[in-house]
């Protein structure tokens, strides 16, 4: 490791203001932080430090990523597989490696393109080079359809970047969880491409498949397309990574345990979609309903949860902790109110059937109100205590 | 007695090197300093001059806005020099000291013979002011103001403190003079904060408070706000253990005796354990051939490691303290250390597998483990905070600068030592008690 480590310390002098090489300023600090914690004590404060920092949390986040990555992989082959009728006679090992071979360049242009413009900020900014990205880098991919061309992938993950973090101040500064904005840049700008039936099989371009839609998007057409247990074990068409659910409770598990995932954002956001749930099956026998929204409103509650991108939002992008409440009872009213807002998008809106990106994404955009509220009423019982108390000096 | 207040917020940090419970006497340092850098705020202004033979009690520097504040020599001697830094800023008063040099006198009374005023003036009179902080802010308290009430507290949760229940063996009649002294200074009560097993139980003219839980459960901070928190306009003295005996023994003998047990701990302490010696001794007495051979940095803290400062052995323990630890200074490079399992590191967090092992005792470093960046995690401080206040939106209104809403969301209630967990256990490494102090500074410029 030594000789890793001279090679850094060899060539910091190049790097350094006014050197040579200071444009390659911000990637050899950010490479080498990335292989050894640096050597900076403590110069004011507590003399000890804990042991986790942003590396280390974004670290956790992408390894509580990766069952919902692999059963994504797998998944990508097995539908592809059924689209061509093949299924049946390709082994395990096959259908993984096929959708190995699709992901892993949308995941590599989303981390290269990313990644890139981050180094270029943080050497024109003047800053360390910062995590965020680390997680981000994968949830791009995670949330995108397969058939998504490299080159959409690329200019979403650029466009959120820039527009959907640095433009505020780089991580920790944004108001939109950028993964979601790179989604929502991709739907709103490429509509044709980005939904429909075509997107969420590889390969069903090519063939003519029966079902490629959705479980979603069928329900819409008020057609039952999936079972429970498919779309809890995640074989059903969708995103890459929002498929399966047991991969994404295991990931849940991680975060949960670790501490690193707020429980409250995902316990609430739950429970907000299955009272939307809820909500809508009581009205789904109503008379004044379409007979396809009569299907799409009558389906268990508890489907909510486990179709389309419910969980994987709920986990992985609503517990973002920049973008998400960042008080106690701020994070209850805005989970609840993404579970609410998902399902209710999801089934009531009349041209796409998926509401998780849009819900989180408005919520996000009242966190920072909702925790404005919950500030002002601890400034308010504080008042009043003063006022009770009426002690005086 | 009253009930027990049980505190589920905080964090006891396990550390190796606790002092062993014995106790041994240093002889008096050949030199003791005064440094006007251990009281936050002060504009100290010099009585003498370098050269000057002072005895103990004999005022060596005061304070420009308070003159009745003095600051005088823990020990008889001369003064050897008076050690100035940038723009001529006091940093030490020095005194070689002279066992012949004897002490100033001052009266020999009980103090519940006395009146407030009588009480009030031999404290000042005798240098042992400095020892009465107030709240809000954390400076020397005011003598003009008058105290809504006194808070001591009679142990420390922070990492690897002294046990004051082993300090106090043999002083306890001392301490009760101390406290019926302090009694005269307020016209409302002495508050005692006392844990399980306390020996402090028996004092009398106090009110006990009884807490349990983890740090900061022993900061006096806390113990305030969990039983009487303060509102704007409100002001609480506090003061530790042995400054309350520092007082007692004013009272009781006449003579003022800086004499203070200091743990010395740490993992690269080599035989952890309690030892008498004065106020403002060398660091040397204390370290020197009593730390482990270690071919690393050392680093040495007066105070602990979360709220101590930094020291070279040739510099002079802390005003305050009654601890000294010792950790390495962790200069090193670790490969890949974010992405280690972690059998071998404490965290706040559960991020590491070290949390397998609650019992545990760490060796820790000052290394950061990491960069600064801006706050992303939430939640985090929220958890180590035993007071009913937001840190983060206090810490960001003072980012910020403003004014109305550190007041608001309590700036009132807190010093340091109170937020220091969230220093420690802060994922994007934030400086944190820099931040609040900054901000209890513009407050005390702004509003007096």
């Amino acid at each position: 490791m030594n000789f890793i480590k001279n090679i850094f310390e060899n060539t910091k002098p190049y790097v350094q203001k006014g050197a040579k090489y200071h444009w390659l300023h911000s990637v050899h600090d950010g490479f080498f932080t990335l292989f050894f914690v640096q050597k900076n004590t403590s110069k004011s404060g507590t003399h000890i430090h804990d042991y986790i920092d942003l590396k280390r949390t974004m670290g956790m986040v992408v390894l509580a990523l990766v069952p919902a990555i692999l059963m994504g992989m797998y998944n990508t082959g097995y539908q592809h597989f059924k689209a061509i009728g093949e299924l049946a006679s390709t082994g395990f090992f096959e259908i993984f490696l096929f959708g190995l071979l699709k992901v892993l360049p949308i995941i590599i242009v989303s981390y290269g393109v990313g990644l890139g413009i981050e180094f270029v900020f943080a050497q024109i900014r003047g800053h360390e080079i910062q995590e965020g990205f680390l997680v981000s880098g994968m949830l791009i991919p995670l949330v995108m359809p397969v058939e998504t061309p490299l080159w959409m992938i690329a200019v979403a993950t650029a466009f959120a970047v820039v527009i959907g973090k640095e433009v505020f101040g780089g991580t920790g500064m944004n108001i939109w969880n950028p993964a979601l904005v790179a989604r929502a840049f991709l739907f709103f700008a490429y509509p044709a491409q980005m939904s429909g039936i075509k997107v969420w099989v590889a390969g069903s371009q090519a063939t003519d498949a029966i079902t490629c839609a959705t479980p979603l998007g069928d329900a819409a057409s008020g057609v039952i397309s999936y079972t429970a247990s498919d779309a809890f074990f995640g074989l059903v068409p969708g995103s890459i990574g929002e498929t399966s659910t047991l991969a994404i409770l295991i990931g849940a598990v991680l975060l949960i345990v670790t501490g690193i995932g707020s429980w409250r954002i995902m316990l609430s956001t739950i429970a907000g979609g299955a009272v939307m749930g809820l909500i809508l099956n009581a009205f789904a026998g109503s008379a004044s309903l379409s007979e396809a929204n009569q299907v799409f409103f009558a389906i268990p509650f508890w489907h909510h949860l486990i179709l389309g991108g419910f969980m994987f939002g709920a986990i992985f992008m609503a517990t973002d902790p920049v973008s998400g409440s960042q008080t106690v009872s701020g994070k209850w009213i805005y989970g609840f109110l993404i579970g609410i807002l998902a399902v209710l998008i999801r089934v009531v809106n009349p041209a796409y059937p998926e509401g998780m990106m849009l819900a989180i994404l408005l919520m996000n955009t009242f966190a920072p109100l909702i925790d404005h509220y919950v500030v002002q009423g601890h400034i308010k019982k504080r008042l009043k205590r003063a006022t009770v108390s009426g002690r005086t000096a | 007695m009253s009930e027990v207040i049980r505190l589920k917020k905080g964090l006891n940090i396990k550390l190796k090197g606790s002092a062993e419970k014995v106790l041994e006497k240093l002889p008096v340092p050949a030199t003791v300093a005064l440094k006007p850098t251990d009281f936050p705020g002060l504009t100290p202004k010099l009585s003498v001059k370098a050269e000057a033979i002072v005895k103990a009690g004999d005022a060596l520097f005061y304070d420009k806005y308070h003159p009745e504040i003095v600051f005088t020599a823990p020990v008889g001697g001369k003064v050897v020099s008076i050690n100035r830094g940038e723009r001529r800023k006091i940093l030490e008063v020095v005194i070689e000291t002279d066992k012949d040099a004897g002490s100033a006198s001052f009266k020999k009374a009980d103090p519940n013979t006395l009146s407030g005023e009588e009480v009030k003036e031999q404290i000042l009179k005798s240098g042992l002011w400095p020892f009465i902080k107030k709240r809000p802010y954390g400076v020397i308290a005011s003598p003009d103001q008058k105290p809504l009430s006194i808070y001591i507290s009679t142990f420390d949760t922070a990492p690897l403190a002294p046990d004051y229940n082993f300090v106090i063996a043999g002083q306890l009649e001392t301490f009760q003079t101390g406290v019926n002294a302090l009694a005269k200074l307020t016209e409302g009560k002495v508050y005692l904060g006392v844990n399980a097993n306390s020996a402090f139980t028996g004092v009398k003219n106090v009110e006990i408070n009884t807490f349990e839980g983890p740090h900061p459960a022993g900061n006096v901070g806390v113990q305030i706000a969990n039983t009487q928190p303060l509102n704007k306009g409100e002001v609480v003295w506090t003061l530790t253990v042995q400054d309350v005996l520092l007082i007692g023994r004013l009272f009781e003998t006449g003579n003022v005796d800086f004499s203070r047990i200091v743990a010395l701990t740490g993992s690269e302490v080599s035989a952890p354990k309690y030892y008498q010696t004065v106020v403002g001794a060398p660091v040397a007495s204390l370290v020197q051939e009593r730390l482990v051979e270690a071919n690393y940095h050392l680093r040495i803290i007066s105070g602990n490691v979360l709220t101590g400062k930094k020291v070279g052995p040739q510099q002079y323990f802390g005003f305050y303290d009654s601890q000294i630890t010792v950790i390495p200074e962790g200069d090193e490079y670790e490969f890949m250390g974010w992405a280690s399992p972690g059998f071998d590191k404490f965290s706040a967090s559960k991020a590491f597998l070290g949390k397998l092992f609650p019992k545990k005792e760490y060796t820790l470093n000052a290394n950061l483990h990491g960069g600064e960046r801006a706050f992303v995690m939430s939640g985090q401080y929220e958890k180590l905070v035993p007071i009913d206040i937001l840190p983060v939106h206090l810490l960001k209104a003072i980012l910020v600068n403003d004014i109305d809403k550190m007041e608001q969301l309590g700036i009132y209630e807190v010093i340091e030592e109170d937020l220091a967990l969230c220093e420690y256990a802060c994922t994007s490494k934030v400086e944190v008690q820099k931040i609040l102090r900054d901000g209890i500074n513009v407050m005390i410029k702004e509003l007096g």
